[in-house]
């Protein structure tokens, strides 16, 4: 089963926290707001991804699978 | 024998030092225990977006990652005392539960006012904001044309004043320092700050106390010890915190500011570190060799999660003897975070800003009556970093701020 990584975008205020956790699946934009780079990442990335939720300041990452 | 590991207080570092724990391989029992009645859930937007919005728990609640699915809660029930020798401690409804590990993470509470008046409730409407409860006891009286008092100009007395400015109440705010926001930030941005405050529509009386508060059943007015009577229907007591720690009094830790530990998050003694025992979160006194071995407590949103990690893996080699001394001795030198909204204000804060030298606060980047970074030196060190916007250009200096330990 493949890892999906979900963002509540109603949420989502661009913190980027999550550019840091996990930089190869989250990005701050040159317009300064946060982009998913790779929607459904290998599970060598379960970890950082995990990260990345745990720091989201508005809890808005989710992961499933 | 099946091992436990016992944690008080289910707030977000209770939540992360569980997972730490299951994250670095510990497989038995997690008891957790809080006194609120609500699983753990995040508190920032209790002051900011949920205090005009959405104050659910369903919306504030913390995923609890899928290794601590299996984890024990109790909630609504407290520690009263601990004996840290037997390994044992008292819960209110009178149990005594015994435990191989233990994680202290019970936060703090916020000061109340220490000014005769009013009975200290939502009713007697002197209200404080620490917990989802709290909010939406708050959230109920910040109706439109309500005269707000809010009392402490700290960030989160801020935060509540600039949405209640939103939710169309008079706002009004009363500190005893010279500045909003002063103590972390320093005189200039402060009053900048104040300034963009004060264009919305807060009224600020500061370098004063209160004297009095009137009313009978319920506040009144507001009386300032420069003789200001200031009409009110809803005051807030935003004045910070104390640290929950009385549970664990009688154990000879150094309970003078929290909980004083070391690197390895192990309570102190005069005798030595206790091993078994790790705090987390706001009660934490800690040092952080980033900036220097003064123990401190950092009430920022990013350490209940860098504490409670470290705590998990220092726990979790304790109990299974494998590797404790290596884990205990590694660097670990969380970076502080912080941020705060207020009106179309955004606050980014990396690294300890309150350490700087009075002299050493400077704009590094952009305009201080616009978008700017602004440092704070001590000596040539760079100890902190405050973006107002720029978050990009803030970002930047996560890696500048303090002299981490160069792992190799
Ligand atoms: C309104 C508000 C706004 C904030 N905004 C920001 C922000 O914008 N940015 C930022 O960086 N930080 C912010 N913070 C700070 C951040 O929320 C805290 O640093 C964080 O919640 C600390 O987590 P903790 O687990 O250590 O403590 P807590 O979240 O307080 O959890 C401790 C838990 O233990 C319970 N407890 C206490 N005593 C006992 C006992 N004897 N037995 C059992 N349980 C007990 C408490 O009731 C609580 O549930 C804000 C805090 C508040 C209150």
């Amino acid at each position: 089963m493949s890892l999906k990584v979900v963002v509540d975008w109603d949420l989502c205020q661009d913190h980027g926290q999550c550019a840091f956790a996990a930089p190869e699946v989250f990005e701050i934009g040159e317009d300064g707001r946060m982009h998913v780079l790779i929607e459904e990442p290998d599970e060598s990335l379960r970890s950082k991804v995990e990260d990345a939720a745990d720091v989201c300041p508005v809890q808005a990452i989710r992961l499933e699978g | 024998m099946a091992q436990r590991v016992l944690v008080v207080g289910a707030g977000m570092a209770g939540l992360r030092s569980a997972e730490g724990l299951r994250a670095h391989g510990y497989a038995d029992e997690i008891l957790v225990v809080g006194d609120e009645s609500w699983a753990p859930y995040n508190r920032p937007p209790l002051s900011k977006e949920a205090l005009h919005g959405d104050l659910s728990h369903d919306r504030l609640v913390f995923r609890v990652r899928a290794n601590a699915s299996d984890v024990t809660w109790r909630h609504g029930v407290s520690a009263t005392s601990a004996d840290l020798a037997a390994r044992t401690v008292t819960l209110s409804d009178g149990e005594t539960v015994s435990y191989d590990a233990l994680v202290a993470a019970t936060g703090v509470s916020a000061r109340r006012l220490q000014v005769p008046g009013p009975p200290q409730t939502a009713a007697g409407r002197r209200h404080v904001i620490r917990t989802l409860d709290d909010a939406i006891g708050l959230r109920a009286a910040l109706v439109p044309g309500a005269k707000v008092v809010v009392l402490g100009a700290g960030f989160i007395g801020c935060e509540v004043a600039a949405t209640a400015v939103k939710l169309g109440c008079e706002v009004r705010c009363v500190a005893i320092d010279p500045y909003p926001m002063v103590r972390p930030l320093g005189p200039e941005l402060a009053a900048e700050l104040q300034r963009r405050h004060e264009e919305q529509g807060v009224v600020f009386h500061l370098g004063v106390g209160v004297a009095e508060l009137v009313g009978d059943h319920h506040v009144t007015d507001v009386v300032l010890t420069d003789g200001t009577r200031l009409e009110t229907d809803v005051v807030l007591e935003a004045l910070g915190s104390h640290c929950n720690s009385g549970w664990l009094e009688g154990n000879d830790l150094d309970l003078a500011d929290g909980v004083r530990t070391d690197t390895a998050l192990r309570p102190w003694r005069e005798s030595g570190m206790l091993d078994g025992v790790a705090v987390a979160g706001d009660i934490a006194r800690f040092p952080n060799l980033r900036f220097d071995e003064r123990p401190l407590r950092v009430e920022h949103w990013s350490i209940p999660t860098d504490t409670g990690r470290r705590a998990g893996a220092v726990l979790a080699a304790y109990l299974s003897g494998e590797g404790y001394d290596d884990v205990v001795a590694a660097s670990w030198e969380p970076l502080p975070s912080f941020w705060s909204d207020q009106f179309d204000i955004r606050l980014q804060s990396y690294g300890m800003p309150g350490l700087a030298d009075p002299d050493g606060i400077r704009v590094l980047e952009g305009d201080l009556h616009d978008e700017c970074v602004v440092g704070y030196h001590r000596g040539e060190e760079l100890v902190g970093v405050v973006g107002v916007g720029m978050l990009r250009v803030v970002n930047t200096y996560r890696d500048k701020v303090g002299h981490p330990t160069p792992t190799s």
